[in-house]
């Protein structure tokens, strides 16, 4: 277990470093720069900012420059937000966003999980046609249409809730924001946990179980339901990429203080360090959940463990 | 002399009945303003900053020497008098004595000459201290070939600032009102460095201070006690919210958790004006919609007809109607109308019926050497936006019927858009636009001097950048203006450019929001606001 660990933890370092550069070479290939605008410098004064921010050294330099500072754990100074360092702004971004996003991931579980066994085990009745319906339309509206639905029926018609801003955190403005990222997730995992759990259902051990008189709850929640989780912990690994490019369009739409927004902002102004600092500090995190998933997937599985 | 005193003593008059504001009874107990603020505020470090919002934010934070009437008119800021001299050259500045920062200190012309040092220094890496050219060897201190205190401003006393210009510059007093003008406060930039103007740190000499800065939420201004004004300023509190976002910030504006948009989105302003007219404000922005024809290329290049024939067949009073919509106004001038003294130079068939433009266009495009049976095959290029894609649309059909002309509609990213048009290599017609960044012609003429850094015509005429430099160095008002119209008038026969409309600021404004005066530059000072009854 301590060596496959290990293995896996090593090999993530590779994977960072090419996310990491081809990032660090595409920003820079795209045309323009981040101090481009309509009016064209005066060279002067190009020439003093490129300066500051070591943008006349040549590229490769750069690179070195920039990996440099990342094993010192520092990502540079924002270009656009000139009073702030990126780390700076991951610091006060972050937590915002992992709040939305472990909220919006732990609704989808319990939610989606619940859903997908009642229709499992109401297969191809009046409540599985339900569930899956929903599903599949929680599945196909995007959250940048299902957002703004939100705001216009809770906020502006009903006026229960904020239609957008943080506020210090207070439930009331998280709430919408939470159900947008959220819904389809629980989409997603409604539709896994109702095919594994029908898979499991049919299975010799729940049949075994049965036969030996168990009631239904028991047969449910203590055989069938721990392997019937399998995939749904698998899909944690996307589902969390998910939530957080869904962070993306989310925090946009409701004016949330989250990292998302800062790597769309980052990345329409050319803010080169920005936009390198989420990249890594994203990939980063989804190697590392991901790995967590397996982890916990060995732990579910015995039959991965001593593979 | 005198008559210039007796302006300033009108000027100042005025602001006294301006200031007696509202009725205290109308006034609700609360006086706290929600504004939204469109995109996130770069920086509130006045000599670094750009763009509008935090343009916004540091108007309210800080005060220059001058200051702009709610109507857009300059008077008195931290400056409460001021002297030219006769040569148009030299100003001397009084400074208020009462004036103070918002931690108690006083304000003083040393405040102000540390902060134009600082503006200009080259390792301040600020974009705007070009607007402080007009100061001596402020160009030469930007390109570091002069040093800091060669710089045309000094102090003669706590109270009195004189600043050298390169030569007499009619519309310095406007320059002023700008962010790259603000004082700073010294000791706070000395021990904090490049944090100073963080929450807790920031010491600013406007009617506001910063109380709180949340990145991507608010930024929060609460009234400064030792401002000299203070008196008069109504509103305690103000929130500004970055939403880039037009129709999240429509939708908090109508859940009411913001008092004053900063835009408005286009495809629901048939919406707005059916539902909300009484709070919708439209008004002149000092702005240009155009296109620029790229001259360095085929079929643009030494092709006069062609781009007379391509301007006169565009109707821009359908374009404004039926297309932007908005209240726009054609445009048939380069500094669009509404510059205080100056009437800009007009397009010769300006007046001239639709007909007439038709027949013309059709001659000069047969002259330029195309025909139904041999049509034009033109692109125009515009950034990605709906907006931009409507009018380009409507453009190309203008053109094919009343030329034949076959478009090809190209959009790019803002950025790559930005380069191309700079790079000068593929664009043949392209989408522009241009927001003055004070109140005087020059800030239009300027774009199409032969080495301008807008200028992405690639338009060069000797004539044209003649006129403009005697321009620069005439004192009287009027001869000046004369000067420049009659550059204009050069780059209208030339056709570099098509104008095409002018802008309009658009804002929703809750109808307890008083005083909110719309004026060309869109600027709208929290401090001269109040809160009604509701």
């Amino acid at each position: 277990m301590l060596g496959y660990t290990l293995k896996r933890l090593l090999g993530a370092i590779p994977t960072l470093l090419i996310l990491l550069t081809l990032a660090f070479f595409m920003m820079r290939l795209a045309p323009g720069g981040p101090f481009d605008t309509e009016k064209s410098l005066p060279p002067e004064i190009q020439a003093n900012l490129d300066r500051k921010y070591h943008l006349d050294e040549p590229l490769l330099q750069q690179y070195g420059r920039y990996l440099w500072d990342l094993l010192h754990g520092d990502f540079g100074p924002s270009f656009q937000y000139k009073d702030y360092s990126v780390n700076e702004l991951i610091a006060t971004g972050f937590p915002v966003s992992m709040r939305l996003g472990v909220a919006a991931i732990l609704i989808a579980l319990v939610i989606g999980v619940t859903l997908g066994t009642l229709a499992a085990l109401r297969q191809n009745r009046a409540t599985d046609y339900t569930v899956m319906t929903l599903a599949m339309t929680g599945i196909s509206i995007p959250n940048f249409v299902l957002a703004p639905i939100l705001i216009l029926v809770f906020a502006v018609h009903l006026g229960w809730l904020p239609a957008g801003g943080w506020n210090d955190g207070q439930w009331r403005n998280l709430l919408l924001p939470i159900v947008g990222l959220a819904l389809p997730q629980i989409a997603y995992i409604a539709r896994l946990m109702r095919g594994s759990m029908i898979e499991v259902l049919h299975s010799n051990a729940i049949r075994t179980a049965r036969a030996k008189g168990l009631p239904e709850r028991v047969v449910i929640l203590r055989h069938a339901l721990k392997p019937a989780l399998l995939p749904v912990i698998s899909f944690l690994g996307p589902a969390t990429a998910a939530v957080i490019t869904g962070s993306v369009v989310i925090e946009q739409i409701f004016g949330i203080p989250g990292l998302g927004r800062y790597f769309v902002q980052g990345a329409l102004n050319r803010d080169y360090t920005l936009v390198m600092g989420v990249v890594v500090f994203y990939g980063t995190l989804i190697i590392l959940f991901n790995f967590i998933v397996d982890l916990l997937y060995a732990a579910l599985d015995p039959r991965v463990r001593y593979r | 002399m005198m008559h210039r005193f007796l302006l300033l003593s009108l000027v100042l008059l005025n602001s006294v009945v301006f200031a007696a504001g509202p009725d205290p009874a109308m006034l609700a107990k609360e006086q706290v303003l929600h504004r939204g603020n469109g995109a996130e505020v770069q920086t509130l470090d006045p000599h670094r900053s750009e763009g509008v919002p935090s343009a916004n934010i540091l108007r309210d934070l800080y005060e220059g020497l001058t200051l702009e009437a709610p109507d857009g008119r300059i008077v008195p800021g931290t400056a409460s008098s001021w002297e030219i001299s006769e040569d148009g050259r030299r100003y001397t500045f009084h400074i208020r004595p009462e004036a103070r920062w918002s931690n108690g200190d006083p304000v003083t012309a040393h405040d102000f000459v540390y902060g134009l040092r600082r503006s200009v220094a080259p390792e301040t890496g600020s974009k705007y201290s070009q607007i402080l050219a007009p100061i001596l060897n402020a160009e030469a201190v930007i390109g570091g070939r002069k040093p800091l205190d060669t710089l045309g401003v000094e102090a003669l006393d706590n109270h009195t600032l004189q600043i050298t210009l390169k030569a007499p510059t009619p519309y310095f007093l406007g320059l002023l009102t700008h962010s790259s003008a603000y004082p700073v406060h010294r000791t706070s930039v000395e021990k904090h460095g490049d944090r100073f103007s963080r929450p807790g740190k920031l010491v600013s000499n406007g009617a506001y201070r910063l109380q709180e800065w949340v990145i991507q939420s608010h930024v929060e201004l609460v009234r400064n006690p030792y401002y000299w004004d203070d008196a008069d300023t109504r509103i305690d509190i103000v929130y500004y919210y970055p939403i880039e976002d037009q129709s999240t910030e429509l939708k908090r504006y109508r859940a009411g958790e913001i008092d004053i948009t900063e835009a408005i989105p286009l495809q629901q302003f048939r919406w707005i004006r059916r539902n909300l007219a009484g709070e919708l404000k439209v008004s002149p922005y000092l702005g240009t919609y155009y296109y620029g024809y790229n001259l360095t290329r085929p079929p643009f290049r030494n092709n006069p007809k062609l781009r007379r024939a391509l301007s006169l067949a565009i109707n821009r009073e359908i374009l404004v109607e039926k297309i932007t919509g908005m209240g726009e106004k054609p445009l048939y001038s380069w500094v669009p109308e509404g510059i205080a003294g100056y009437q800009p130079a007009r397009l010769d068939y300006a007046d001239w019926p639709q007909k007439k433009r038709i027949a013309e266009a059709r001659r000069l495009y047969a002259e330029a050497g195309y025909s139904r049976a041999n049509p034009l095959t033109v692109e125009i290029r515009y950034n990605t936006s709906e907006n931009h894609k409507k009018v380009a649309i409507a453009i190309a059909a203008m053109w094919k019927q009343a030329l034949g002309v076959k478009v090809r509609l190209v959009n790019e990213e803002w950025k790559v858009f930005l380069e191309n048009r700079k790079r000068k290599q593929v664009t043949q017609v392209f989408r522009a636009g241009w927001i003055g960044d004070y109140n005087a012609p020059y800030t239009f003429m300027e774009i199409l001097k032969s080495n301008h850094g807008l200028n992405d015509s690639a338009y060069a005429n000797p004539e044209y950048d003649a006129l403009l430099a005697d321009a620069a160095v005439e004192t009287d008002a009027e001869k000046r203006f004369a000067l420049l119209k009659q550059a204009e008038a050069i780059a209208l026969r030339d056709h570099p450019v098509i104008p095409l409309y002018g802008y309009v600021s658009k804002h929703l404004v809750k109808p307890w929001v008083g005083n909110f005066t719309p004026n060309i530059l869109d600027h709208h000072y929290t401090k001269n606001l109040y809160i009604l009854k509701h």
